[in-house]
């Protein structure tokens, strides 16, 4: 079922966390909200959830507009960031609750709901901790059995608010792999929340990149990080070096103080050289060189006194064998200018 | 005085216990307050409560087992009942609706509420009794209406309720705040989401979750409404078999030199009080066995 947000606004006081926000959901699709803290993306979640109301504008899943509805009568499936069990139910209770609490006559009969619980315990691989407890369950686990909870009642959408934020690192990556499976497998259109931009990247078809209640951009993992449309979102999803300068009919110019534009470049779009070579290039010292991992991080100084930031292969950095307070040649590679229409 | 005797034995065992934690105290410091704790808890606990039951059986069980069935100790008892029936069912609505007002939603006013519940606590009982008398007595605000339409309240039973709805009704209250609070709404919001009514959330998942504190809210408040005095006495009047109550009622036996029949029925309060305990002990004990570590409703009143 697709969703549709229009000019949705809602404030909490004076602080406004959404700004007419406008995001079309495609069925079937897996989007992530990403963005910093308190840029509106679980607000959002929320009002698509029902569980906050918008001061302003409207909600529509399936060209229906439900704006006034309840949670309740939304039949959405809402995963909290943390877990939101049942504490005093076992596993299996927690995940039959939504189809005990039905009316009657659209209640599935006490082997029915058995049968469908066990079919949620094996797609979460939790089919001996049936009649544990959550304060029994490592985070994980509870991660996973409130995702079972929310498929049970069969929803027409996903809403997962930072489903993974507090996991650590190890599970976390685990889990997101497993939610991609699982929607692959299951083709429900789903929202997930996170701040996370490897993250968003990784798990979702696409990104809605969200910065102080608006959003910034949408568009597929590669079209946010390779063509992002705004100086917020090449910032959010990378690292960045900052410099002055101008681009003019493809030659670059880098100068010193803060006139010209303003040049983003990615640490990997940044190339080191020990002589100059006819590119237009400026000159750094090493401080410092970072060669744990599969990139080699070098932090260097730029001649007007600017911390720069370069990756490149551990081959390059053997082939280069640089040294610290070496004096070398910088040359951008591939440099963005965002015209300054905000702020 | 203890810090300065125990300067070098603390040195000593610094060196010695390599396992003991930072904030542990040394032997002589934690034996001193345990001790001190012990003292305490006899002088002022055990040797009362026994005092009170050899007084009750000085004259055999026959006259203590008389002296309870005394139409005016009956009367007493049914009254006491009477007033704990009405108040303590009274003050677990009140105190789930107020604790969850006040732990789940934002409103003008709500300092001013939980500092309202609080009152009870910090009036004497004597003056929350005047009150009534002055609001229903006779010379009081509503006194003339009240006997142009003939209702009595103070001097009369429904003065009786009233004061022991009010001095008892912070204990429910008090409990549930702290524990709703902490709870937050994560849980309502999950079991709105499924598809659950407002019933069904209260009853499936909001209550379940209060349950032990809800129910040790109650015995605190059952134990002070049977034991109620202060307030109790002023709009009680003293009328024998009607208007008196357990504690007045021994009051009145005790002023009148009839010790034994004084303390036989101040034994039933007794019993009630260990009750309490127990009834309580066990409660927390189950609680904590459920929740794990989640069990953490504060400890600090104690049984009227």
């Amino acid at each position: 079922m697709s969703i549709e947000t229009r000019d949705v606004t809602k404030k909490f006081g004076q602080f406004v966390a959404l700004d007419h926000v406008s995001l079309e959901i495609p069925s079937g699709e897996l989007v992530a909200l990403l963005g910093p803290s308190g840029s509106g993306k679980t607000t959002l979640l929320r009002i698509i959830a029902g569980l906050e109301f918008a001061d302003s504008g409207t909600v529509r899943f399936h060209g229906e507009d439900i704006t006034g509805r309840s949670a309740r009568d939304r039949r959405v499936g809402f995963v909290f960031q943390h877990y939101a069990l049942f504490r005093h139910m076992t596993v299996f209770e927690n995940i039959a609750f939504g189809l005990k609490v039905r009316p009657r006559h659209l209640r599935p009969s006490k082997e029915q709901i058995r049968a469908k619980v066990e079919d949620l315990l094996e797609l979460i691989q939790l089919k001996n901790l049936a009649n544990r407890y959550p304060s029994q369950l490592s985070g994980g686990q509870r991660q996973r059995v409130a995702l079972a909870r929310a498929l049970a009642v069969e929803p027409s959408v996903l809403l997962l608010d930072e489903p993974f934020g507090s996991l650590d690192a190890k599970v976390r990556l685990e889990l997101r792999r497993w939610l991609r499976q699982l929607h692959d497998e299951v083709q429900i259109t789903s929202v997930f929340v996170t701040h996370d931009q490897e993250e968003a990247l990784e798990v979702a078809d696409r990104v809605a990149v969200m910065n102080e209640g608006r959003i910034e951009q949408v568009g597929s993992p590669d079209e946010v990080y390779h063509h992002p449309a705004t100086p917020f979102v090449y910032n959010f999803l990378g690292n960045v070096n900052l410099f002055h300068g101008r681009v003019d009919e493809g030659q670059t110019s880098i100068h010193d103080a803060a006139t010209g534009q303003l040049l983003y470049v990615r640490p990997h779009s940044l190339e080191i050289h020990r002589q100059p070579n006819g590119a237009s290039h400026f000159r750094a010292t090493i401080k410092h060189i970072h060669s744990a991992g599969p990139l080699v991080k070098v932090e260097a100084v730029s001649e007007w006194g600017n911390a720069v930031y370069v990756e490149m292969s551990q081959e390059q950095f053997r082939s280069l064998g640089l040294s610290k307070e070496e004096l070398v040649f910088i040359v951008p590679k591939d440099v963005r200018v965002f015209q300054e229409t905000r702020k | 005085m203890a810090g300065a005797i125990s300067l070098t034995p603390r040195d000593i065992s610094a060196t010695r216990q390599v396992a003991r934690t930072a904030t542990a105290e040394s032997a002589l410091i934690r034996w001193t307050l345990i001790g001190a704790a012990v003292f305490f808890l006899v002088v002022f606990l055990f040797f009362p409560l026994a005092v009170v039951f050899s007084e009750a059986l000085a004259k055999g069980v026959a006259t203590y087992w008389n002296s309870l069935r005394q139409p005016d100790a009956v009367a007493a008892v049914r009254l006491t009942l009477l007033a704990a029936g009405i108040a303590v069912p009274l003050n677990l609505v009140f105190g789930v609706a107020a604790s969850w007002a006040i732990g789940k939603f934002e409103f003008v006013g709500k300092s001013l509420l939980t500092t309202l519940i609080d009152l009870p606590f910090s009036v004497s009982p004597v003056v929350s009794g005047l009150i009534f008398v002055l609001l229903f007595g006779l010379q009081g605000l509503l006194g003339p209406w009240l006997a142009a339409h003939d209702i009595r309240i103070i001097f009369a039973v429904p003065g009786i309720v009233l004061a022991t709805i009010f001095v008892t009704f912070p204990f429910v209250a008090r409990e549930l705040i702290p524990l709703v609070q902490a709870q937050g709404q994560e849980e309502e919001e999950a079991a709105m989401a499924l598809g659950a009514s407002g019933w069904q959330t209260f009853f499936r998942v909001s209550l379940p979750n209060i349950k032990w504190g809800l129910i040790y809210g109650v015995i605190l408040c059952n134990a002070r409404a049977m034991g109620e005095f202060g307030a109790v006495s002023v709009v009680s009047g003293h009328i024998r078999g009607l208007t008196n109550t357990m504690p007045l009622h021994i009051e009145i036996l005790y002023n009148e030199y009839q010790f034994v029949a004084a303390f036989a029925v101040a034994s039933l309060l007794a019993l009630l009080a260990l009750a309490t305990l127990v009834v309580k002990s066990a409660v927390e004990w189950r609680a904590r066995r459920r929740n794990g570590h989640s069990a953490n409703w504060n400890e600090e009143e104690v049984v009227a």
